[in-house]
């Protein structure tokens, strides 16, 4: 399935990273890393610590202990905006779209990181807004093409199906041309269609441009299938970590997942 | 403007013609990246020559065959071009086939290259692969997702004009003398019917009857390069391919791919086609969604909707036919066409269309009107694969929604003693491909095509078609009885979904209802008549005179026909519950199974034609999870008006 599509160098490492809400311990001592043009999934059942180890990484949480690099450099504290630039997109679990608008304005958003011109020159859209303009409308109408979204380019992302608006938020975070893509559990709440739709998108991606994917999932078959790396979580710990093939045959993962008798 | 077709007798000499003559005249537009890119015709005899001068490098024979596998797609239709230059026969597949269904049409006409859309054929082609040992090269248009395919036989379209280009360079007269060596006597294109019944078979179609054809239709219409047609359906269906293929090369007009399945509708509107084609459940879908929208419009919209539609439905259809119309109407419909009708075209993509055909099943006469009364010059036509689609045309002026039209220019028609069409034109096609035996049943020594269709002349000699010949029965007394026709007379009411009408060799025809649940309960409720589901609905008097009515109307309309006067409709039923393909009672695509369904209640046919007022039936049905269980009712049997045949007195 990954063909030709070299699975590079570490391009993101988590090391002994450790989260706490007051008394909450959502992760503690945590430790794995990413390879460059792999898709890497965290798995773990529900409160396991799988969307706080993806603030962790995005910049939404900052972690009591523990480092995060990026391409080796080492970074603390940044805020989301940072992060971004440096590379790193997300999804989000629960959709956070703007649904007055439509999906092409959606997915310019995504764009926005990359816009030289100033507020003033896009809002009059002289000079060299509209050929900057120009610019990026090509790129935002190459992800609607990738994603086979044409036909609902200028409808409102609110009347959407929700399938379809899981796809918007990929192909935003998309504009945004990421090296490393954060996707919070992109198929959770869809039909088996739209799940095998969204496989295939995603493996698009990370054939097609090289993006290492990261993703969170609860739907075990999903992950076994398009993940060329697993780690589980459990309680805030690592349990296990390996091919899927390895992950399947882990005694503390099929523990925690299909529970086991004291 | 018109062409000489004697001289361009084959499509490849049509493409020079039109490079030379509008070379720099839109040819194919397609949609990507959400901007319409053109071809012209020149671009689009370049590619071509790219193409044909590639697949002779890869071995492409003179009379073998290459398959075109995909959706409307300019690179699609050059590479049958690039075919039919070299004398090899395009063979377009449905792109919804399934990979199993494609392996026939590939060993039966030893198939051994292929085009290719995207990855989906491209996959499609490969799992037949092992079963399909003559195909030995298959070209893809899209490259998304193929990367990593390592399989020999694949090359990309742009690999394939790169081999061209270096063979044109080294034999520099090949390609013209190939095309000049065409003849219009030789195959252009073979068509796989989808054959209800054992294997497709393969329809061979020649240069010349496919060009005639298209030319005798163009010039009727009076078709030329600036026309725009959208091309929407699939390619390997004759009707398409006539439309997008044949007479943009006989006339030079220029056709538009749209960019996805789901944006016809958006890509309609921008292009503003000029020459539409679309089969009636297209037309119906289209009209949904106006009726949809019309109903969350604000009260004021809604009220000028329905007064100018009236108006429309009164006088539309006549104005567009050139009849003598009151002054005070045609003002009336001039002020609807400016807040109405005018920005409705325009919301169907349809301001532009000059002339629009709808053709491939029965028509309702609603549905037909509703788009005559709009301005929109719709007309219905006849004509299968095996006669390259023109036999008969409406002319414009003469549209009656249940005739086909007079035979367009070149066509014999005549009909057997069982009222079997029979048809000769230069549009026939040349045989089923390696099936004499089929081939011989369809036509005969003196080259008359059997259609199989029945039907007779109207007064004024325009084609109408009622049903199967292998349907068609007879009263005792000899009026003719055409089941299909008068169940489909039925169908048009939004209440009845499945009519079965019974009659041959019978004194009188008599028919069970199926009402539709929707429609007649949405009507139950606003008449405030509670139910509790079909069974009980199907036993109210309130129903049963509604169902009566739609009769009584489908009755009218017969007696106006003298032909059909005698099998008005004169009793009937509804049945207890609704016909179900799981019962064997109707086919998967939903089709009638009479005779079975003639056997299974016999009871209700011996009630009906006995003359009782109802009847006691116990039947057992089959549910969806296996079990079976029985359903008994009593059911009523009424009477429904007949007229006298206004018709036939007139002619007596």
């Amino acid at each position: 399935m990954s063909g030709g599509r070299k699975i590079g160098e570490v391009i993101l490492a988590v090391e002994n990273v450790s989260l706490a809400f007051g008394g909450v311990k959502a992760l503690s001592g945590v430790s794995f890393d990413v390879r460059e043009h792999e898709v890497r999934a965290i798995i773990g059942p529900n409160g396991a610590g799988k969307s706080s180890m993806l603030n962790v990484i995005n910049g939404v949480y900052h972690p009591q202990q523990g480092t995060i690099r990026l391409r080796g450099r080492e970074f603390h504290d940044m805020d989301p905006h940072e992060v971004a630039l440096a590379g790193i997109a997300r999804t989000f679990q629960n959709l956070a779209l703007f649904k007055g608008m439509s999906v092409l304005d959606n997915i310019m958003t995504g764009r926005n990181l990359r816009m030289r011109t100033n507020l003033l020159l896009q809002a009059l859209r002289i000079g060299p807004a509209a050929r900057e303009e120009m610019v990026h409308r090509e790129a935002v109408e190459r992800i609607i093409d990738f994603l086979e979204i044409q036909a609902w380019r200028k409808t409102p992302v609110g009347r959407l199906p929700y399938g379809l608006q899981k796809r918007v938020d990929l192909g935003r975070a998309l504009a945004m041309e990421p090296s490393v893509l954060l996707l919070d559990e992109p198929m959770a709440g869809m039909n088996v269609e739209e799940k095998q739709d969204m496989c295939r998108f995603i493996l698009d991606v990370n054939d097609h441009f090289g993006t290492t994917i990261v993703l969170i999932e609860h739907d075990m078959s999903v992950v076994m299938d398009i993940s060329d790396r697993v780690v589980v979580l459990d309680y805030g710990k690592k349990i296990g970590d390996g091919t899927p093939a390895e992950v399947r045959g882990n005694q503390a993962v099929i523990d925690a997942y299909l529970g086991v008798s004291h | 403007m018109a062409v000489d077709i004697r001289t361009f007798d084959t499509f490849p000499k049509l493409l020079a013609h039109h490079a030379q003559v509008r070379g720099a005249l839109p040819a194919i537009r397609e949609k990507d990246l959400g901007v319409w890119q053109t071809w012209t015709w020149g671009r689009l005899n370049d590619e071509v020559r790219a193409l044909a001068c590639g697949l002779a490098a890869h071995g492409l024979k003179r009379g073998a065959h290459l398959a075109i596998v995909g959706d409307n797609r300019p690179r699609l239709y050059a590479a049958m071009c690039a075919a039919q230059c070299l004398g090899a026969v395009p063979v377009p597949l449905y792109q919804d086939a399934v990979a199993t269904e494609m392996a026939f049409p590939i060993q039966n006409a030893d198939i051994g290259f292929a085009m290719a859309e995207d990855q989906e054929q491209v996959d499609k082609l490969l799992e037949v692969l092992p079963t399909c040992p003559s195909l030995k090269r298959i070209y893809f248009d899209d490259p998304r997702g193929l990367r990593h395919y390592a399989q020999p036989e694949l090359s990309s379209y742009e690999q394939l004009q790169e081999v061209g280009r270096e063979f044109d360079a080294k034999n520099p007269g090949f390609f013209d003398a190939e095309v000049a060596r065409g003849l219009g006597a030789d195959t252009a294109a073979m068509f796989f019917t989808s054959g209800t019944t054992g294997n497709p078979k393969g329809v061979v179609l020649t240069h010349t009857a496919l060009v005639d054809r298209a030319h005798a239709a163009a010039l009727m219409e009076g078709l030329g390069d600036s026309d725009v047609v959208l091309a929407y359906l699939p390619p390997a269906w004759i009707g398409q391919n006539i439309f997008s293929y044949a007479q943009p090369f006989v006339t030079g007009y220029c056709i538009c791919c749209p960019e996805s399945a789901e944006t016809v509708m958006a890509d309609m509107r921008e292009i503003g086609p000029t020459y539409y084609f679309a089969p009636p459940r297209v037309l119906e879908a289209l009209l949904t969604t106006v009726s949809i929208r019309m109903e969350d419009a604000g009260s004021l919209k809604r009220k000028m909707y329905g007064y100018f539609m009236d108006v429309a439905r009164r006088v539309g259809a006549k104005i567009l036919d050139g009849e003598q119309v009151a002054a005070g109407d045609r003002l009336l419909y001039r002020l609807g066409d400016v807040f109405v009708y005018g920005p409705l075209r325009n919301v169907l993509g349809m301001s532009r269309v000059r002339v629009a055909y709808t053709a491939g099943e029965a028509i309702g006469p609603d549905l037909f009107v509703f788009y005559r009364s709009i301005g929109i010059n719709l007309k219905q036509l006849y004509g299968s694969t095996e006669t390259s689609v023109f036999v008969c045309i409406q002319p414009n002026g003469q549209v009656k929604p249940d005739t086909v039209g007079p035979a367009v220019p070149g066509v014999e028609l005549k009909f057997t003693p069982q009222r079997e069409l029979l048809i000769r034109s230069p549009g026939l096609f040349k045989e089923y491909y390696k099936n004499p035996q089929a081939t011989a049943d369809a036509k005969d020594a003196e080259g008359w095509f059997h259609t199989g269709d029945a039907g007779y002349f109207d007064p004024d000699g325009h084609l109408k078609i009622i049903d199967r010949v292998k349907d068609v029965g007879a009263l005792t007394d000899g009026t003719l009885f055409a089941p299909k026709y008068i169940e489909n007379k039925l169908k048009f009411f939004p209440y009845i979904r499945e009519a079965v009408a019974f009659g041959h060799a019978k004194d009188k025809v008599c028919v069970f209802i199926n009402f539709d649940m929707e429609a007649v309960g949405n009507w139950a409720e606003r008449h405030n008549l509670p139910y509790t589901g079909y069974v009980d609905l199907a036993s109210r008097d309130e129903v049963c005179d509604l169902v009566a009515s739609c009769i009584e109307k489908v009755n009218l309309d017969l007696s106006q026909d003298p032909e059909l006067a005698n099998s008005q409709i004169h009793r009937f039923l509804i049945l207890h519950k609704e016909l179900d393909a799981d019962d064997g009672e109707l086919t998967r695509t939903r089709k009638v199974r009479r005779g079975y369904i003639g056997e299974r209640y016999l009871p209700l046919v011996e009630a009906l034609y006995a003359g009782r007022d109802s009847v006691h039936i116990e039947v057992q049905v089959r549910y969806e999870d296996g079990r079976t269980g029985n359903v008994s009712a009593d059911l009523k049997i009424r009477d429904v008006k007949t007229f006298p045949a206004a018709a036939a007195k007139r002619a007596a």
